[in-house]
């Protein structure tokens, strides 16, 4: 157990605990430089999947970890960075310009649909946010001169700087790409979650009246929020479609982000960690499954397995473990640190009970 | 379907007598496929009105009702006769929804509605899957004694099963409702689901009463199941049309029974208009566009139950 003899307020807000945090982190980022040096190129290509689910993940966990709001239309978002991000790569847009364009662009579409869908709260705004996610499924067919409906669209290698990086011939640079853009998420999500709009984001989430009364303007800090996390999706979208090789409407299908919101609770609602270890979970589940079904003899794929097995997990976590694969981490942690002080009830959840949001 | 008959024919006028005709055969095919929404859009608002969560799993348990009444009904599964299997059948969703509250959604008591969304999409995901594995993915079809084929009337031609589908829907539909306004059960229903906390102070045994809530849904989706088993092939991706049922129950307003019905039947006497007057391509799209529609500028519904809290 190590103890913070606090000096300084700003020791409160410091983006790392103390020196060992930060070596902590730092060891991390030399892992992850080192990898490719490491591994064979098949499960550097898994890393990148990893990663490329992880900023996705992180636009949701904005959403629904900090803000309270959940959204089952992320999928749409996706699809809007990733089409947006190829159509201007094939426009001749340099390809740091098209991606991070194709970001704002979704964060603004996305703050622009909050507008009206955040007077919707809980159930209303899921079911309103599915119905997007359909919604763009189809949107995408008919807007065929775009976006080449059915039949999709390749992706085009990426242009960096005059440099050529395709999936297939540099794996280590589309490695390295995404890791960058992992970092400047992870970054600036870490900063915002320490600046007043992140403290806003947190106290919407836990009460909205509370918020309200401390002077948050909740609808406004729903909206930015909204548009963030669409922003910071998009970008994941636009990787996942240039990393596919080829996307067309069936990718971004609705059930896309209904397992993007399972990737985030399994791995801990409101903690980035979350977003990461839901993302490996989510990445590795299929080879983990086809290597056990290999093992008791059904060598063809079962169809509906990977869903089937997720929603088990999924029903085992929030059952046993709902604050996710990091929350079980914090409480193994504190039971090492406090050993042998630690009691069993520490963690236990408040007993709440519901009221009817009708008759708020 | 009926949208490769030539877009542009409902120009001529609807003088034209077979065009009525033909309108009236899309309206009866809307309200019976209507009426199917409108049983699951009932599962959800019962859990809705009851436990203050939705069931996003309301559509799989639909499926799941239609393929154990198959499994028990068709000659190559048990082949039990129709009439003798449907209490079965009753019993078993029943029991299944009892169990699952129990099992599963106790865990979640008092938490959230998002807890309730994830987990229910989750249980969606299982059955599905348990479903795919039980009985195949292949589509298959219910030997039911309502799929009597069709009836002619002068130019009009009535599937037997439409007809059973909207009546039988009519009278649940109404033995709900009368069930929430009348018993003392259905009251302890609102009760619990509008205060929990409240509701125990009164000595209603709240969690027993969600138990009972899931047991029903159980049967509504089994009866919803059936319905649209009999109107044609069944496979375990059925359960997705539960979303064009979160539209029907959206448009009710999710807190009423009657609403959701109607929901339900505008829902779908919507999709064959829509797919006969509108290019292919925008007729699916119909129904969500008309539940963002509603979410936008009537937020709760047509039959709205919010009301401003009172200080």
């Amino acid at each position: 157990m190590r103890f913070h003899f606090k000096t300084d307020y700003d020791q409160d807000i410091r983006l790392f605990e103390d020196g060992w945090t930060f070596s902590l982190y730092a060891a991390l980022l030399v892992l992850a430089l080192a990898l490719p040096l490491m591994i064979d190129p098949f499960f550097l290509g898994e890393a990148t999947n990893v990663l490329i689910w992880a900023i996705a993940g992180l636009g949701l966990m904005l959403l629904t970890g900090q803000t309270g709001q959940v959204s089952l239309g992320h999928s749409a978002f996706m699809a809007l960075g990733c089409y947006s991000c190829v159509l201007m790569m094939e426009a001749n847009v340099p390809f740091v310009l098209a991606f991070l364009l194709a970001g704002v662009i979704t964060g603004v579409v996305g703050a622009l649909i909050a507008i009206p869908a955040l007077k919707l709260h809980g159930v209303y705004l899921a079911i309103a946010t599915l119905a997007l996610a359909i919604l763009a499924d189809d949107i995408i067919v008919l807007l065929k001169e775009w976006t080449d409906g059915v039949n999709g669209k390749m992706s085009p290698p990426i242009d960096l700087f005059g440099y050529e990086i395709s999936r297939w011939n540099n794996p280590i640079e589309w490695y390295y790409l995404t890791l960058a853009v992992v970092l400047m998420v992870t970054l600036f999500y870490r900063n915002l979650l320490r600046a007043p709009l992140g403290r806003a984001f947190a106290a919407v989430r836990d009460s909205e009246i509370s918020a309200q009364a401390m002077g948050v303007n909740v609808a406004q800090t729903k909206t930015i929020a909204f548009g963030i996390s669409c922003a910071i999706t998009g970008l994941g979208g636009a990787l996942m479609g240039l990393f596919a090789g080829a996307f067309n409407n069936e990718t971004f299908n609705f059930l896309l982000s209904i397992q993007l919101l399972m990737m985030i609770v399994v791995g801990g609602l409101g903690f980035i960690h979350g977003a990461f270890l839901g993302a490996v979970v989510i990445a590795f589940l299929p080879q983990v499954l086809s290597m056990t079904t290999d093992l008791f003899g059904r060598g063809v794929a079962i169809p509906g397995l990977e869903s089937g097995v997720f929603g088990v997990i999924l029903i085992l976590f929030i059952l046993f473990e709902p604050m996710g694969l990091y929350g079980r981490w914090l409480k193994i942690r504190v039971f090492l640190e406090l050993f042998p002080f630690a009691r069993k009830d520490m963690f236990k959840r408040q007993k709440s009970y519901l009221k009817t949001e009708r008759l708020r | 379907m009926a949208q490769s008959r030539g877009t542009l024919h409902h120009k001529q006028g609807p003088q034209n007598r077979e065009d009525r005709v033909e309108v009236l055969q899309l309206l009866i095919s809307g309200l019976a496929n209507g009426c199917v929404y409108g049983l699951i859009a009932l599962g959800f608002v019962l859990i809705y009105k009851a436990t203050e969560a939705v069931n996003f799993a309301q559509g799989d348990f639909m499926m799941l009702g239609a393929f154990v009444t198959l499994g028990l009904v068709n000659p190559e599964y048990a082949g039990i006769p129709f009439w003798l299997a449907l209490p079965l059948v009753f019993v078993i969703m029943g029991v299944l929804g009892y169990l699952l509250d129990i099992v599963v959604l106790r865990a979640v008591f008092g938490q959230s509605q998002v807890a309730v969304i994830i987990v229910t999409i989750a249980l969606g995901f299982v059955i599905r899957f348990a479903v795919g594995e039980i009985w195949g993915h292949e589509p298959q079809s219910l030997r039911s004694p309502l799929a009597l084929g069709d009836v002619r009337i002068g130019e009009l031609v009535l599937g037997l099963a439409d007809i059973a589908v909207i009546i039988v829907t009519v009278i649940m539909t109404f033995l709900l409702w009368q069930f929430f306004q009348r018993t003392k059960m259905g009251l302890a229903m609102q009760a619990a689901s509008q205060n929990q906390m409240a509701a125990y102070y009164m000595g209603i045994p709240v969690k027993r009463i969600q138990g009972m809530v899931w047991a029903l849904a159980g049967i509504v989706a089994a009866v919803a199941g059936i319905l649209y088993a009999s109107k044609g092939a069944l496979d375990p991706t059925a359960g997705f049309i539960g979303i064009k049922a979160f539209a029907a129950a959206v448009i009710g307003g999710f807190g009423s029974l009657p609403g959701a019905l109607l929901g339900g039947l505008i829902v779908g006497v919507i999709e064959p208009f829509a797919s006969r007057y509108l290019p292919p391509g925008w007729s699916q799209i119909a129904p969500y566009a008309l539940l963002i529609a509603v979410l936008l500028f009537r937020p709760h519904g047509l039959f709205a139950q919010v009301r401003a809290k009172k200080v």
